[in-house]
């Protein structure tokens, strides 16, 4: 295990501009993450969160509307504002991959299966056809496909759900990238085919020793997978730790209403914590913390004056003046 | 602190990007409103804004060229026809034709294909069949061949073209509006209007007719061009306004004997006018399909 | 008291191939399904792609009508209700989908959509609306002023919120709540779980939810009854099914739910395979392919659902020595 992180974001800030020109979005403020070699990092948020704005951010995907206006990003060492748009695209499949939510729209209906999985290794590692489709072929086994000589011949409409989504991942997988982001990429299969593919996500993992970001608004997902959490509200992480500590002691009042408000399956509450309001529109966010609004234990400050990072205990970081009080209670 | 990319060629790009797209999707199309409010403002008052009478003309002055050329007069600004009638005022009470006979067959058209869209896509069965098969058959017979038919049968009056553009160009409106009643009607509100017990004849007013609209409306202003130039075309081929009433097609069709004798603006005037109307409805409906989809979508 | 039962009920899609429609065979949506909802209490019905809880909510919803088995709302067959009777059904049975954007007519302001079922069914004046639908606004927890409003100036939550008011405007005896909260951010899902909680309490409304999320259904529900490819292979008390569930399929969808805590631990039973298509279900019990305790006569015979351990389960496991 390196000691030098494999992803250190530091205070990104990505803008977007409407209206021509009249209006900014702070889709992500001032976001700092660190991620090693092999961990599985969640970031959780909700609609407007600023999580896929971040994802995109870190690949230098963004529409033309949005801009990174401030902050450092830096993979393996290197500088990725940097770099050039050629030097960007050899690394994006190569050394970061990504996977996105829904499979059928990942996919070239008029393509191959094989032809598809193969494209990353032709162009990256300039390989014979032959080849890249014997490498098409043992990757589809290793996302436990069965029957791969057919499937290589078919076409995505011919396939499940599920089956796409391994496709989509040993697509991502193929140049063996050292991160793998995956933005919500369970959301649309079903629970059994979920835990499926959860469960090949982390055999990859291990295998390859694979760092992933996962990006979704279940908590139950980062509880399953992940080995450290980043809350994101209204475009700032409020709240990153180590994954236990997140779930046992949260420090800031939006994670602990998270944690508490969702179902339990077995023993429960009769009365979920529910949080009033609804998510901020980034167009016209409060002044001071963007939670405010909604927040249990606002104070004065706190409708004035965003907070800044505070750093609860080492590695456990939270915006908040006021912090939530103690562990909470398992009830 | 590094900032993506070099800042100066990236802003100046950006800046152009924005300014064009949202001309097409935020700006109001400045232009093709002011046409059209110009002429509709010409269809209105043509009386007290034209210079002359527009049916009657002088037989000494024909052939008089517009203004700045010599041989012109101040009098008769863009010049006179083979009677002597002032082009400028035809021009003007033609705008009064055109647009008369555009909206009116437009609403005409609107309203017939609209209501049979909703009655196909809707009911379904055999009313959607039937109806579809009509569109089908009617959409086979050329416009132009099926207009001139009608109008060699009914004879020719604005009355009668309003009729005959509307009834040949309904069918557009039945096609769009039932393929998006069809998505309409799988909304879960509509769904929902038929838990609470509505009868489908208050669904259809009620909920799909307020929510076709739009698309009804953008369809409307660009079948406008199209009426427009069929109007045009009826008159030049003789069958539509019956002279001497002045409409830019039948102008054309007068002035196409002068072209070889260098009167060229019998009909380059009247040309220009068809082209900046049906221009200005065409903008103004594409903008509005823009600007009104988007919201649909949203809600 | 039994406010709807099910009995044996089956809705088959024909399939249509070629020139004339010939009928090619049908997606046996729901193939036999029995269950029943008591008054005032919730069943929750969960199941996978293509396991038929969408097409089930139709049926009660009358949207599609049976190709066979009955249906008994209140003791009397739908199928023997007159107009009338017809009428007093729909009036007593709602519901509240999954999308809050699409649920609700954008041009029709919030006060006419809440106040059509009113209108439609009942003659009311202007003044007496109006009060019934503040009534109702104010029982979701919006403010007056919501009433002269457009469905796009609220949040997704508020939304789902003018929906269940206006599916509660003619005091319906039953909501089938079809992914209520599934469309919703997740702070927001605890809101509406909490109020239809305490509608149901104060209403004494009874509920068909019907939801992927296992928690947030175990959550709500007195009963649960788990679906796959058309049948119900479980059916009993929520805790019972939810905790210690019998049938092998129950078993693998309730140990894939994901853990609320880190530390959570389930035992992984992970199914093979892929979900087989409703058009074409494997003979004998239809979950053979996929069960890790299978036994030979499971491809042949279709198990029944018969009492044991305290629920409804169809599984051969369980079938009774004789």
């Amino acid at each position: 295990m390196s000691d030098r992180p494999l992803l250190e974001l530091d205070k990104l800030s990505t803008h977007y501009v409407t209206g021509r020109g009249t209006r900014t979005v702070k889709a992500v403020d001032e976001v700092s993450i660190t991620l090693r070699a092999g961990e599985t990092l969640g970031i959780v948020g909700e609609s407007g969160s600023g999580k896929t704005t971040l994802a995109l951010s870190i690949l230098r995907l963004l529409p033309t509307a949005a801009h990174i206006v401030s902050g450092s990003m830096h993979f393996e060492g290197e500088d990725l504002l940097a770099k050039s748009p050629g030097e960007m695209r050899r690394m994006r499949g190569k050394r970061i991959a990504m996977i996105l939510q829904d499979p059928m729209a990942s996919l070239n209906p008029l393509f191959t299966v094989g032809d598809q999985v193969a494209e990353p290794v032709r162009i990256h590692e300039h390989t014979s056809r032959r080849s890249a489709r014997e490498r098409a072929g043992s990757l589809l086994r290793s996302v436990k496909i069965p029957a791969v000589t057919q499937r290589l011949r078919e076409y995505p409409h011919q396939m499940s759900g599920g089956m796409r989504q391994r496709i989509v991942g040993a697509i991502a997988i193929s140049c063996e990238p050292g991160l793998l982001i995956a933005d919500e990429p369970t959301t649309s299969l079903d629970v059994t085919i979920q835990a499926q593919y959860l469960k090949l996500l982390r055999e990859i993992q291990r295998e390859r020793g694979l760092a992933l970001i996962f990006i979704t608004h279940n908590l139950g997902i980062v509880a399953h997978m992940c080995d450290s959490v980043a809350v994101m509200y209204a475009g700032r992480v409020v709240e990153s730790g180590p994954v236990r500590r997140i779930f046992n002691a949260p420090a800031h009042p939006y994670t602990r209403a998270l944690v508490e408000s969702i179902p339990r399956l077995g023993e429960g509450p009769e009365r979920l914590t529910a949080i009033d309001g609804h998510p901020p529109d980034l167009i016209s966010l409060p002044a001071g913390c963007a939670f405010h609004p909604r927040c249990p234990q606002v104070i004065d400050r706190c409708r004035i004056e965003a907070p800044d990072t505070v750093e609860v205990e080492p590695d456990h970081r939270a915006r908040c003046w006021v912090m939530a009080p103690g562990p909470r209670s398992r009830a | 602190m590094s900032v993506n990319a070099p800042a100066s060629s990236r802003t100046a790009g950006v800046t152009l990007a924005w300014r064009w797209a949202s001309y097409h999707s935020e700006g109001l199309p400045v232009i093709p409103i002011l046409i059209l409010l110009i002429l509709g403002f010409l269809a209105i008052f043509a009386e007290f804004v034209a210079p002359h009478n527009p049916e009657v003309g002088t037989l000494s002055l024909r052939f008089r060229p517009p203004a700045w050329i010599a041989g012109g007069s101040s009098e008769y600004l863009l010049g006179t026809d083979h009677i002597g009638r002032d082009v400028l005022s035809r021009l003007i009470f033609g705008a009064r034709v055109s647009m008369l006979v555009g909206f009116l067959a437009v609403l005409f058209a609107g309203f017939v294909g609209t209501v049979l869209g909703i009655l196909a896509g809707y009911i379904g069965s055999w009313v959607d069949q039937v109806i579809m098969r009509l569109t089908d058959a009617w959409l086979a017979l050329p416009a132009l061949m099926f207009a001139i038919f009608l109008a060699a049968i009914v004879g020719p009056s604005e009355f009668n073209i309003v009729i005959i553009l509307g009834l040949v160009y309904w069918t557009r409106y039945a096609r769009v509006i039932r393929g998006e009643v069809l998505s309409l009607k799988e909304r879960d509100f509509v769904r929902l209007a038929i838990v609470a017990g509505c009868s489908k004849w208050t669904i259809m007013r009620r909920h799909i007719l307020p929510n076709v609209l739009n698309t009804a409306i953008v369809l409307a202003t660009l079948m406008l061009g199209v009426v427009i130039v069929t109007e045009a075309a009826l008159s030049f081929l003789g069958v539509g306004v019956p002279p001497p009433k002045p409409a830019w097609g039948l102008m054309l069709a007068d002035g196409k004997k002068g072209l070889m004798a260098g009167y060229w603006w019998l009909t380059v005037f009247p040309g220009v006018c068809i082209v900046l109307m049906v221009l200005a409805a065409n903008l103004l409906g594409d903008w509005l399909r823009v600007k009104l989809d988007p919201q649909l979508r949203q809600l | 008291m039994i406010l709807f039962e099910a009995d044996g009920l089956t809705k088959h899609f024909p399939l249509r191939k070629g020139l004339f429609g010939r009928s090619n065979g049908a997606v046996r949506a729901v193939d036999g399904v029995s269950f029943t909802i008591e008054a005032g209490r919730t069943l929750g019905v969960v199941g996978e792609s293509g396991c038929g809880k969408s097409t089930t909510a139709k049926l009660v919803l009358k949207l599609e009508e049976p190709t066979g088995g009955t249906i008994r709302f209140m003791g009397k067959k739908l199928h023997d209700l007159d107009a009338a009777g017809l009428r007093e059904y729909r009036k007593s049975v709602q519901a509240v989908f999954q999308d809050p954007f699409a649920s609700l007519n954008p041009r029709m302001r919030v006060s006419d959509i809440v106040a059509e079922p009113l209108i439609t069914n009942e003659t009311l004046t202007k003044g007496e609306a109006r009060q019934r639908v503040a009534r109702l606004l104010e029982l979701v927890g919006l403010p007056d002023r919501a009433a002269d409003l457009f469905p796009h100036e609220f949040s997704g939550g508020q939304r789902q919120r003018i929906a269940i008011a206006r599916a509660l405007a003619l005091s319906p005896k039953l909501v089938v709540l079809d992914e209520p909260v599934s469309a919703l951010d997740v702070s927001i899902r605890a809101q509406i779980l909490n109020l239809l909680r305490d509608l149901q309490r104060d209403l004494g409304l009874a509920y068909l939810f019907i939801a992927h999320d296992l928690a947030a259904v175990a959550h709500m529900s007195h009963s649960i009854v788990v679906m796959y490819l058309g049948k119900v292979v479980e059916f009993g008390p929520a805790k019972t099914v939810a905790t210690d569930p019998k049938h092998p399929y129950t078993q693998a969808l309730f140990a894939a739910a994901l853990p609320s805590h880190p530390d959570e631990t389930r035992e992984e039973i992970i199914l093979t395979g892929e979900v087989p298509s409703p058009i074409n279900p494997p003979a004998g019990c239809r979950f053979h392919p996929r069960c890790l305790h299978v036994m030979p006569h499971c491809s042949h015979v279709v198990p029944e659902l018969q009492t044991a351990h305290g629920r409804e389960v169809s599984c051969h496991l369980y079938d009774v020595a004789r």
